[in-house]
């Protein structure tokens, strides 16, 4: 670990103009930054501490809408009673996500900004190249160790998987994220690689999250994240969905469908062509299946991750079924 | 050294104190108040910081290191590289076979595998030398490596002529049989994985040497040390107060050891060195990959008639490790042919290691999952498949076993879990989308044993101390060893001291093998009754003593309380007698060993393993036994796999502590859990690099991934086994939890998995 300078932001203001320093690096739970620091993959010349900042850590959650702050902790959101009455796929993705002792330090803005855990991204000593890390250095996944790697929005330069939960459950409900001077769709905000893999996030220098906003709707009440991993916790997804559902007053007949998916994308993957193909057609177990099929137009596997393909329709398929026979 | 305060442990049921009593581990408190301070703990004034830096090739020469920059930055001691770190002498292997090479460098310029040690920073604090290891350059001559068993450079390997087993005429009798099955079974490299990574601190002082380190086997470490370093054992201290989980990995002075020890001396300074946790996957060996093909012939009725058996596993390409793949293979069923063949196949890794019974865990593996695969063959019941092979005598020593409850492991285990009910087609059980399956399959582990001393003291005030050098890294030897004091001498446990973990105490051998309490109960026994004779030759005889006049042959002590047998005369605490005769106390050194050992016999029966008696010596074979009863949940859209259900029952004979005993089985089945589902070092074939060496992507199981586990003891005492009549616990339970998983995998979906780990693409 190389020797930083330590500033600890007051307001949000000072924190702004902090982070617009080169080499600046927010700190709020510090469950990645200090992961990262310690496998040389970050070297901050400034850490910006913005745990202290006050009024950014509250929780205002209805039937319309969820704003939650971005100090918020990931065991409070997931705990909240209104987040798990009207989100609850936020809540069932949150506490899916790490292990109890990293829940309980990590907040929320901090999860929107965790890296990838591509082996080869995290280990510089051994594997210069990589383009997330030093553009155009080149991919050392790519003809490597690929298990854990990602099948759709996936690049030449780069096939890292985006390891989160909660996104995937922003991503399905059009949460907005609130960056001060700017508001961006969750879903706009995570970049895919393109050419361009270091470049992550649609953040700018002296920007910092301040809260995300999640708009209410019936598909967000009638919700569920499935994650799908070989070990039951602390393992970050082989698969895993965000499926929100509403049905029409018949009771089977679906007017609004949510679908997103984790562990096999760049980024929080929304999979349109499963709701388009969904929206209008009763709940059945053959149609949804086959529908679900549509998520993975476009995927690309490397060898060992194309297991993916055959299991991320699956997840979906599975988590409608499962909001399909709760009433 | 370490002592623990028992008054507070005491607090079960009757019998607690005495062995066999469920006494909880008097070591427990210290550990869940952090009171207890761990070998890299030790605060010492001076204390230096050593961190290495790997390799980052698997196979080639260093050609050049630039040390300028590290040896310029902030708080740098020393940079140390092959040309700069002291000539130490080789050191014989743990066989005490004399070393290949006169010389040794822990710091390579010939690099074998990826993060072999080439260079160490050492700063004054932890975090300068972090920082200055990161700008130590390092070029390489990089030469083709050999990456793992299939790797097309491996070829076939050298046989090992010694695991060569036969009887018969396996091969034409397998030719023959009317029903076959063979199969290829294979195990990845796995890790030891301990909770507390290896580290240690040196400290020299004049000649003599102070190592505090987590230790399986402090005289051997000892021995190595002094080898290195050219001065007497004698000289050499080593301290090992608590083991964070060791598993087979830390009864071995390593690499990074003899770094830590060079750096102290030629800095004149204490060096503390810990091994980062990817540096724990590269260091030491975890348990080699393997490769197994096991062939079965029967008759119709389920008979076997031949095993034809071949094995592979690999080793390094400077270091000799044989798993041996036949042990259960060659004991398990009765057939009239048999044939086991072994060879290794060296590739670019660190030397493999000893893990959770080495040998019998991945040969388990394969002749437990083959005779389920020739039960259904034959669409008889696993279990009956079992019995109706039963070895009735050691079927490869010839030999009588010592005591084999297999039958009634298999009995009492399949009627606590219900086996009974079992559907016998694969995937005719269901809850909604999981597939339910139930898996049987056995397990053994030899009676390995050795010889041990221990110093038992009887002090003034009555209360008892007992010595050795023995360690404790979980299992409960502090615990077990104060029962054994304190039956023996008829005293209160809580008067009873032990002190473990230091190598200045009385001797021992390895801890590995589950031999320890066997060897070590024995050695205490024998003290203290030394000790407790020499109390009531005091008593008897001493002018002083109130007993003299009684002209009794002998007096019983009870409750700390000695007294003649029938009661008439006085009743004395032994401290009032102590204090009668003027004595302040009583010492005994006891061992195991004949009168006539020689001085340099002891010394190699404790600092080498060549000494060990073989558990098929005299009339006997001797081994522990088990029987698993597994269920499992296969999700049918997902292939994820989750063990719902565990029932085993065990025989390792007599159990000193059944509290103990239950939980290192226990420790045994949640590591076969994660063997059978999770564990596997991954290989970047392009670069022969472990690619998950930490604790997020290296899987093992959570406590969400384990299920409730029930153990029934079936054992009896064996007397041919151990002087109390038990025999080993904590490697036998991981023996078969593999197999009877993936056995429960294909009655749940009717899939064969022959690779471990069972992951969810295997069954997608």
């Amino acid at each position: 670990m190389r020797d930083f300078s330590y500033f600890r932001a007051d307001n949000i203001e000072a924190a702004r103009n902090a982070a617009a320093l080169p080499g600046a690096m927010l700190l709020a739970g510090g469950t990645t930054l200090v992961d990262l620091a310690k496998c040389g993959v970050a070297e901050p010349a400034t850490v910006i501490d913005i745990s202290h900042i006050e009024g950014l850590n509250a929780i205002d959650a209805s039937a319309d809408r969820a704003l939650i702050g971005a100090l918020a902790k990931m065991s409070h959101v997931a705990d909240n009673a209104e987040v798990k009455s009207f989100f609850p796929a936020v809540s069932e993705a949150l506490w899916q996500a790490a292990s109890a002792q990293l829940r309980n330090m990590a907040t929320i803005g901090g999860n929107l900004m965790q890296r990838t855990r591509c082996p080869y991204f995290r280990d510089p000593a051994n594997f210069p190249a990589c383009n997330k890390r030093v553009a155009g250095s080149g991919c050392s996944a790519i003809g490597g160790v690929t298990r854990g790697h990602a099948v759709l929005g996936v690049s030449e330069a780069c096939i890292a998987t985006y390891p989160g939960d909660l996104a995937v459950a922003l991503v399905a409900f059009d949460a907005e994220v609130d960056l001060g001077e700017r508001k961006l769709k969750v879903e706009d905000f995570f970049l895919a690689p393109g050419a361009t893999a270091e470049q992550e996030h649609d953040i700018r220098p002296g920007e910092v999250i301040t809260a995300i906003e999640i708009p209410g709707s019936a598909a967000a009440r009638r919700s569920t994240y499935i994650k799908v991993r070989d070990r039951q916790s602390y393992e970050f997804a082989a698969a895993s969905a965000a499926v929100g559902l509403e049905l029409e007053g018949d009771g089977r007949t679906i007017r609004d469908i949510r679908v997103a998916l984790g562990g096999v994308a760049t980024k929080p993957w929304r999979a349109r062509a499963v709701e388009d193909a969904l929206k209008g057609k009763a709940l059945d177990e053959a149609t949804i299946r086959e529908a679900s099929e549509l998520a993975m137009e476009g995927a690309v596997d490397h060898g060992a991750n194309r297991y993916k393909i055959a299991l991320a329709p699956r997840v979906i398929a599975r988590a409608i079924l499962k909001l399909g026979e709760t009433a | 050294m370490t002592v623990h305060d028992i008054k507070h442990a005491a607090s079960d049921s009757a019998r607690l104190e005495a062995v066999g009593g469920r006494l909880s581990r008097v070591d427990g408190p210290a550990k869940i108040t952090g009171a207890a301070h761990y070998a890299v703990e030790q605060q010492l004034e001076g204390l230096t910081h050593a961190v290495l830096v790997g390799a980052t090739i698997a196979a080639g020469k260093v050609t050049a290191i630039d040390t300028r920059a590290a040896e310029t930055a902030p708080g740098v001691l020393a940079v140390l590289t092959p040309d700069t770190i002291m000539e130490l002498r080789g050191a014989s292997d743990w066989f005490g076979k004399a070393p290949a090479q006169p010389t040794f460098s822990p710091l390579v310029r010939e690099v074998t595998f990826s993060g072999q040690h080439v260079a160490a920073v050492v700063a004054e604090t932890f975090e300068q030398a972090v920082a200055a290891a990161a700008l130590v350059k390092v070029w390489y001559d990089e030469t083709p490596a050999i990456v793992d068993l299939s790797d097309g450079k491996a070829g076939d390997g050298i046989p090992i002529e010694a695991m060569t087993k036969e009887w018969g005429d396996a091969e034409a009798a397998f030719a023959e049989a009317p029903v076959r099955i063979c199969a290829a079974y294979n195990t990845p490299r796995e890790f030891q994985a301990a909770m507390e990574p290896h580290g240690l601190i040196a400290r020299w002082e004049g000649d003599e040497l102070t190592i505090w380190e987590p230790s399986q086997w402090l005289d051997g470490m000892a021995r190595t040390y002094a080898e290195w370093f050219s001065i007497p054992f004698e000289n050499v201290r080593l301290v090992s107060p608590y083991i964070g989980g060791g598993f087979g990995s830390k009864a071995l002075a390593l690499a990074h050891s003899a770094v830590a020890a060079a750096a102290a001396k030629m800095l004149d300074r204490p060096v503390k060195l810990v091994l980062n946790r990817p540096q724990n996957f590269t260091s030491y060996g975890g348990r080699a990959a393997t490769r197994q093909t096991v062939a079965i012939g029967a008759d119709r009725d389920g008979k076997i008639q031949s095993i034809v058996h071949r094995g592979v596993n690999e080793t390094a390409v400077d270091g000799m490790w044989v798993e041996p793949l036949g042990s259960v293979t060659s004991i398990m069923y009765a057939t009239p042919n048999f044939s086991s063949k072994q060879n290794v196949v060296r590739v670019n890794t660190v030397v493999p290691g000893a893990k959770r019974a080495p040998g019998e865990n991945p040969s388990a593996f394969g002749i437990e999952c083959a005779i389920d695969e020739l039960a259904y063959e034959l669409n008889i019941d696993p279990m009956e498949m079992r019995l109706i092979n039963y070895a009735e005598q050691d079927p490869h020593a010839k030999k009588a076993w010592s005591t084999r409850q297999l039958r009634e492991a298999f009995a009492a285990g399949a009627e606590a879990f219900g086996w009974a009910r079992r559907s016998p087609q694969p995937r005719s059980m269901r809850d909604g989308h999981q597939l339910v399956g139930w898996g049987v399959a056995a397990g053994t582990y030899p009676v390995r044993r050795a010889h041990g001393e221990a110093v038992v003291k009887l002090l003034s005030d009555g209360s008892v101390v007992v010595e050795s050098s023995s360690i404790d890294m979980g299992q409960g030897t502090y615990t077990i060893l104060a029962q054994t004091a304190a039956e023996t001498l008829g005293v209160p446990v809580e008067n009873v001291t032990v002190k473990l973990g230091d190598s200045h105490f009385a001797r021992a051998g390895v801890t590995g093998g589950s031999r320890l309490a066997g060897v070590m109960t024995g050695a205490v026994h024998k003290a203290a009754g030394q000790a407790l004779d020499e109390l009531i030759g005091l008593a008897l005889s001493d002018p002083r003593s109130p007993f003299q006049k009684l002209q009794s042959n002998t007096l019983v002590v009870r409750d700390g309380r000695i007294a003649s047998p029938r009661g008439e005369g006085p009743e004395l605490l032994i401290a009032e007698l102590m204090s009668a005769v003027g004595r302040d106390h009583i010492e005994a050194k006891g061992d195991t060993l004949p009168a006539s050992t020689t001085p340099e016999e002891r010394y190699k029966n404790y600092t080498t393993i060549a000494m060990s008696i073989p558990h098929t010596e005299g009339d006997y074979s001797r081994h522990s036994w088990c029987a698993h009863f597994v269920e499992v949940r296969v999700d049918e859209d997902f292939g994820t796999v989750r063990v719902s259900r565990v029932v085993s029952a065990l025989d390792s004979g007599r159990l000193y502590n059944p509290k103990l005993a239950e939980s290192q089985w226990k420790g045994g089945i949640i590591m076969g859990i994660g063997q059978a589902l999770l564990e596997e070092g991954i290989v970047d074939r392009r670069h022969g690099r472990i690619v998950n060496g930490n604790f997020a992507d290296y899987m093992l199981p959570t406590n969400a991934d384990i299920p409730d586990i029930q153990t029934i003891s079936v054992g009896i005492p064996d007397p041919h086994s151990s002087a109390l009549g038990g025999k080993g616990v904590g490697e036998l339970a991981i023996v078969g939890i593999a197999p009877a998983i993936a056995n429960a995998v294909f009655h749940a979906k009717g899939k064969r998995v022959r690779d471990l780990p069972i992951t969810l693409e295997k069954l997608i």
